[in-house]
C-alpha cells in the first residue's frame, strides 16, 4: 500500500477572523484524476494555495506521496514533485514560447543556479523543450514572445511550463476559463495527454469539464469539503444538488 | 549587443547569420575599435579618458545585471566597485614588498581578478541580509548599508587609509604581454583588455540557466517559484556576480590611477553608476556600454566648461526618464527601426525634434550660466561668442525666453502632429 | 542623570522631526507606492524657503508660508513631473524623484551658494526657557516640541475626522482600492504629494536653524528617512512614528556615550591602542540608524510594524 499522492488533513486556513478553509480532509491516490468544484468564494483558490506552498496552513497538515510539505516555500514543494497552474495567465510575458517552457524544464534537469553553461547549448534541455512544445501543440509558435500568443494559445502555454518540469502532482486553476467551446473541447483533450499517468486536481466551473475528466470530485463550500465521490454519486447526491449545484445544470452533462 | 527579448523579434528561430550578427559581431567590432585606436596616436590625456571610459563601461555593465537583467534598483553599487579596488590595491602593495614567495610571483595585470573576488565577497556577506525583498525596500536597503560601509571607510583607517585613501604602485611584479604598466599608453591595453573581456563575460553570463532566470524572477518571481527556483537565490546569487564585476571594474580603477579613497564607497559613485546604465539604456545589452561613454566624455569635458555640470546631468536624467525610459540605446534602436518601417519622413520628424530640443537648450543653458556666474560673486560674466550676457541685461532674458518658448513650442506641435498621424 | 534628561529630551526632538519627515513620505509612499526620493530636499527647500523669507518679514511669516511654498512645489512637481511617469512603475517614479533630488541640490547651491546660510533661531525665543542641573536648556528646543507635537495632533485630525483621511487610512491598510476611486485620483495624488512634501518642509524651517542649513544637509538627512521608513515598516505610519523616537533617541544617546570599545570590551583583552579599542560610542552614532536596519532586515525583513510584502 503506497502513500496517496496528496494527503489533506484537517486543514484548517484563517486570515485574521475570517475562516476561509474549515477542515478539509482529502486524500487523492496515484494516478487519479480530482475536480474540487464549488461556488465562488468557497476556498478553491485557497485550498491551492495552501497545497502549493502559496500560505501556510493555520492548523493540519498537506502530504505530498506520504511527505509532509505543509510548511514548505513553493519551490520546495515543486522541486518534490508538485506543480499548477494559474487562474490568470501567468507566463514570462518578455521571452519566447520556447524560453517559457525552457524555464520550466532547466531545474529538473539538474540546472539549477548554474552559471557556467549556455542555456543554448544544453542539449537535452533544448531537446526536452521541443518534445513538450510539441506535445502541447505550440511548437510553431515556438519563437513568438509570449506577450503575442492569442489567449487560448497562453492558457496552453500555461499548462506547458506547469508540466515542463515532469513533476507527478498537477494542480490546475480553472484552465479553460474565458475558452470558446471548441478552444474548451481541445483544452480537454490536451489536458487529458498532458496529464497521462499522473495525478492531476483541477478547480473547475464548467461543469461539461469537470464531469468528462475526473475520476473522482470533491464539493467544496464555505471552506468544507461536503461530499466526495464518483461522478454519478455526486450528480446523484442531494446535498450537494442543494448546496451547490442547480439541477438544470446537471440535467445539461447526464 | 542588443537585446533579443525586447523588440525586434523573429517569427523564425534566429538563422546561424542572426545569431552571428546580434552576438559575435558586436564583440568583435568593440575589440576591433579597442585595439585601434591607439594606431591613432591618442594624446596622453585621450588616454585618460579612455580609460576612464573602460572602467566605467565595466561598472556599468555590472550594475546593469541588477537594474535591467534582475529589476534590482540599487543605490549602493560603489560599495563592491569600492572594495574591489582597496582589495586590489592591498594586493598591490604586497606585490611591492613581497620578496619572492607567492606575493612576488603575481603580476600587477591580474588585479582586476583580486577586485572581481573582493566584490563578489562583499557581495556574499552584504546581500544575504539585502536580497531577501526586492523592489523599493531593496533599493533603500541598498541605500542604508552604503551608508554603513561608507561610514565604516572614514573609520578604519589601517584598511581604507582615512580622508586620504590609500595608494599603490602598478610598476611591480612579473610583466605580462611585456607590458611595464608605466606608461598610459600601456595602462590602455591592461584596461582595453579586461574591459573587452568583462564585457564578453557579462554577455555570457546573461545566456547561462542563472542569467535566464534573473530575467524570469525580474518578470515573474510568483511563477518562478513554481517550476523550482527560489527568486532569494537567484537575486542573491546575481547580487553576488554583479558585485564580482563592479570590483574588477574597481581593480582595473585601482591599477589606473594607484589610488582608492573611502569616497569611492559612498553614494555620489553609486548615484553615478545608475545614471550612466539608466541615460544609456537598461532594457539593452548596449546601453551601459553608451551610457559610460557619453557621460564619461561629458564628466570629464564638461565639467572643465561649466560648474554647473551637474546640474546639466540631473536635467539629462530627468529628461530620460521622462520622454525616453528607453535611454540613447533605445532612442537609437527607435531610430534605426522607424527609419526601416517608415524611411526618410521618420528621419525628418526627428531631425526636427533634435533642432527643437537644440533650441530650447540654449535658453536652459544661457539661464544656467549667468545664474551661476552671479552666484559664485566674483563679478564674472557669461560671454559665450562675444556677447556680454549680464544678468540685468535684456538681451539675457531674451535669450532664455524666446529660445525656450520657441524650442518647447515646437517640440509640443511635433507631438501633437505626430499624435494625430498615428490616429 | 543630568545626561540622561537633556538626552531624552533631545532625543524625543531629533525624533519627532524624523518623524515629520517619515510621515509624509509615508503618506506619499502608501497612496502612490512612490518612494519619494527626493523628500529631503523638500525638506532641504523649506529651510532655505524660511530663511530668505526670514530675513524680510521675520521668522512667524516664514513658518506659515514657507511650508506651503514648499507644498506648492510639490504638487506642482508630481502634476507635471510624477504624472507623466507613472505609466512606467514604480522604478521610474523612484528614479525620477532621484533626478529630482539631484536638481534640487544643484539649483539650491547656485541661488543659495555652497557654504551654509546664516538661518538664525528667532530672538522672541533665543532664550534659555529652563535651568536644568546648572545647564540651560534653550526656549527653541521646546519650540520644535511644541510645533511637531501640534502637527502631530493636526496629521490624526486630519486622518480620523476628514473624508479625505479617510480615504488615506483606507488606502493605508489596503492599497490596492485605490485605484477604485475614481475620476479624482490625480487630483488625490497631487493633494497628497503637496501636503506630504509640506511637511517636510515644516519640518526644514524648525529644523534648519537648529541644526544647519547648508546644500549637503538633504543627502545628510535623507538616508536617515529612508531607514525609519523601511525599519518602522514601508506604509505604516505607527511604525514610522516608533522608528522615528526609537532612532532619535538611540542616535542621541550614542553621542553622550565618550565610552570607548576598549573601556566596554577591555575585559576581552581589547587594548586602548588598537583601532578597534579606540572607536567610541560617540562616533558610531552617525552609523548607528543603518546599523539598526541591518539588524531589522535579518530579524524581520518586513519592519516593526509592515504586514505588506512589497
Amino acid at each position: 500500500m503506497t502513500a496517496p499522492a496528496l494527503k489533506l488533513t484537517d486543514l484548517h486556513k484563517s486570515f485574521g477572523p475570517a475562516k476561509i478553509i474549515q477542515g478539509v480532509n482529502l486524500e487523492i491516490e496515484k494516478g487519479e484524476r480530482h475536480a474540487i468544484i464549488g461556488p465562488n468564494g468557497a476556498g478553491k483558490s485557497t485550498l491551492f494555495n495552501l497545497i502549493s506552498g502559496q500560505f501556510w496552513p493555520t492548523s493540519g497538515s498537506v502530504e505530498l506521496n506520504g511527505q509532509d510539505i505543509s510548511r514548505m516555500k513553493p519551490h520546495e514543494v515543486n522541486r518534490r514533485g508538485l506543480s499548477r497552474s494559474f487562474q490568470v495567465s501567468n507566463v514570462f510575458t518578455n521571452m519566447t514560447v520556447r524560453e517559457n517552457v525552457r524555464c520550466g524544464v532547466l531545474y529538473s534537469m539538474g540546472h539549477g543556479y548554474s552559471f557556467w553553461r549556455n542555456v543554448g547549448n544544453l542539449r537535452e534541455v533544448q531537446e526536452k523543450t521541443s518534445a513538450i512544445l510539441e506535445h502541447v501543440g505550440l511548437i510553431d509558435k515556438a519563437n513568438l514572445p509570449a506577450a503575442l500568443l492569442p489567449y487560448a494559445d497562453q492558457r496552453t502555454l500555461e499548462i506547458a511550463i506547469t508540466i515542463a518540469g515532469g513533476a507527478g502532482v498537477i494542480l490546475l486553476d480553472e484552465p479553460t476559463a474565458g475558452m470558446s467551446h471548441s478552444e474548451t473541447d481541445r483544452a480537454v483533450a490536451l489536458i487529458e495527454k498532458a496529464t497521462e499517468g499522473k495525478t492531476l486536481i483541477i478547480v473547475e466551473h464548467d461543469m461539461g469539464v469537470v464531469f468528462g475528466l475526473a475520476d473522482r470530485i470533491s464539493v467544496l463550500v464555505y471552506g468544507e469539503i461536503i461530499a466526495t465521490g464518483r461522478p454519478e454519486e455526486i450528480r446523484g447526491d442531494p446535498r450537494v444538488r442543494e448546496a451547490y449545484l442547480g439541477d438544470e445544470n446537471l440535467e445539461g452533462v447526464a | 549587443m542588443s537585446d533579443m527579448a525586447t523588440e525586434n523579434f523573429a517569427n523564425l528561430a534566429p538563422s546561424n547569420a542572426q545569431k552571428f550578427r546580434m552576438r559575435v559581431l558586436p564583440f568583435v567590432l568593440f575589440a576591433a575599435v579597442a585595439v585601434l585606436i591607439p594606431l591613432f596616436g591618442p594624446s596622453r590625456s585621450a588616454y585618460s579618458l579612455l580609460n576612464a571610459i573602460g572602467i566605467n563601461i565595466v561598472f556599468a555593465l555590472s550594475y546593469n545585471m541588477l537594474l535591467g537583467r534582475a529589476g534590482l534598483l540599487s543605490f549602493g553599487h560603489a560599495v563592491y566597485f569600492g572594495l574591489g579596488g582597496y582589495a586590489a590595491l592591498h594586493a598591490m602593495g604586497m606585490i611591492e614588498n613581497a620578496d619572492g614567495g607567492f606575493w612576488g610571483s603575481v603580476p600587477v595585470f591580474a588585479m582586476p581578478l583580486v577586485g572581481f573576488a573582493g566584490g563578489a565577497l562583499a557581495g556574499a556577506v552584504i546581500g544575504w541580509p539585502s536580497c531577501r525583498r526586492a523592489g523599493t525596500a531593496f533599493a533603500m536597503i541598498s541605500l542604508g548599508v552604503a551608508e554603513l560601509i561608507a561610514a565604516m571607510g572614514f573609520m578604519f583607517g589601517s584598511i581604507f587609509g582615512g580622508e586620504e585613501g590609500i595608494s599603490g604602485d602598478r610598476m611591480n611584479g612579473p610583466e605580462v604581454f611585456g607590458l611595464s604598466l608605466g606608461p598610459i599608453g600601456e595602462v590602455y591595453w591592461f584596461i582595453a583588455f579586461w574591459t573587452v573581456l568583462a564585457a564578453l563575460l557579462i554577455f555570457a553570463f546573461t545566456r547561462t540557466p542563472l542569467g535566464r532566470m534573473s530575467e524570469a524572477t525580474r518578470d515573474n518571481p510568483q511563477r518562478v517559484e513554481f517550476v523550482g527556483y527560489d527568486p532569494t537565490r537567484v537575486r542573491y546569487l546575481v547580487f553576488i556576480a554583479a558585485g564580482g564585476f563592479a570590483g574588477l571594474a574597481g581593480g582595473m580603477s585601482a591599477v589606473n590611477y594607484e589610488i582608492f579613497t573611502p569616497e569611492a564607497l559612498s553614494l555620489l559613485p553609486s548615484g553615478f553608476v545608475l545614471i550612466m546604465t539608466y541615460v544609456g539604456g537598461a532594457r539593452y545589452f548596449a546601453g551601459p556600454v553608451l551610457g559610460a561613454i557619453v557621460l564619461t566624455y561629458m564628466q570629464s569635458n564638461l565639467s572643465d566648461f561649466t560648474e554647473a555640470w551637474l546640474l546639466y546631468l540631473g536635467l539629462l536624467f530627468i529628461t530620460i526618464v521622462m520622454y525616453a525610459p528607453n535611454g540613447l540605446a533605445g532612442i537609437v534602436a527607435g531610430l534605426w527601426n522607424g527609419t526601416r518601417a517608415t524611411g526618410m519622413a521618420y528621419l525628418k520628424t526627428w531631425a526636427a525634434r533634435v533642432v527643437a530640443i537644440a533650441i530650447a537648450m540654449v535658453g536652459v543653458i544661457v539661464l544656467v550660466e549667468v545664474a551661476v556666474r552671479k552666484s559664485n560673486g566674483y563679478g564674472e560674466v557669461f560671454e559665450p561668442f562675444g556677447l556680454h550676457l549680464t544678468p540685468g541685461s535684456p538681451l539675457t532674458w531674451a535669450l532664455v525666453i524666446v529660445p525656450l518658448i520657441v524650442g518647447l513650442g515646437l517640440l509640443r506641435h511635433l507631438a501633437r502632429d505626430e499624435q494625430e498621424a498615428g490616429a | 542623570m543630568e545626561t540622561v534628561v537633556f538626552s531624552l529630551l533631545n532625543g524625543v526632538i531629533y525624533g519627532l522631526l524624523l518623524f515629520m519627515l517619515s510621515s509624509g513620505l509615508t503618506l506619499i509612499f502608501s497612496m502612490m507606492g512612490v518612494l519619494n526620493f527626493a523628500h529631503a530636499s523638500f525638506y532641504m527647500l523649506g529651510a532655505y524657503f524660511a530663511y530668505t523669507i526670514s530675513s524680510v518679514s521675520g521668522f512667524w511669516l516664514a513658518l506659515i508660508f514657507a511650508p506651503i511654498l514648499v507644498g506648492l512645489v510639490g504638487a506642482a512637481t508630481e502634476r507635471w513631473g510624477l504624472r507623466k511617469v507613472h505609466a512606467n512603475g514604480h522604478v521610474a517614479e523612484l528614479l525620477f524623484t532621484f533626478g529630482l533630488a539631484y536638481l534640487i541640490d544643484e539649483v539650491v547651491k547656485i541661488i543659495w551658494g555652497r557654504n551654509s546660510v546664516d538661518y538664525r533661531v528667532p530672538e522672541l525665543l533665543d532664550f534659555p526657557l529652563f535651568t536644568l542641573y546648572g545647564t540651560q536648556y534653550p526656549a527653541y528646543r521646546i519650540f520644535i516640541l511644541f510645533v511637531a507635537v501640534a502637527m502631530l495632533v493636526a496629521l490624526w485630525l486630519l486622518l480620523k475626522r476628514t473624508r479625505a483621511g479617510l480615504i488615506i487610512q483606507a488606502a493605508l491598510t489596503h492599497p490596492e482600492m485605490v485605484g477604485h476611486l475614481g475620476h479624482n485620483v490625480p487630483r488625490i495624488f497631487m493633494t497628497v504629494f503637496g501636503v506630504g512634501c509640506a511637511l517636510a518642509g515644516l519640518a526644514g524651517v524648525i529644523g534648519g536653524n537648529y541644526l544647519v542649513t547648508d546644500p549637503a544637509m538633504a543627502i545628510s538627512i535623507g538616508p536617515i528617512v529612508f531607514v525609519v521608513v523601511v525599519v518602522g515598516g514601508l506604509g505604516s505610519l505607527e511604525g514610522a512614528f516608533i522608528a522615528s523616537l526609537l532612532l532619535g533617541l538611540l542616535q542621541t544617546f550614542a553621542v553622550s556615550i565618550d565610552a570607548s570599545f576598549a573601556d566596554i570590551f577591555g575585559w576581552l583583552g581589547l587594548g586602548e591602542t588598537t583601532e578597534v579599542g579606540r572607536i567610541t560610542i560617540a562616533s558610531l552614532a552617525p552609523m548607528l540608524p543603518f546599523l539598526m536596519l541591518v539588524l531589522i532586515l535579518m530579524v524581520r525583513p518586513r519592519g516593526l510594524m509592515g504586514d505588506r510584502d512589497i
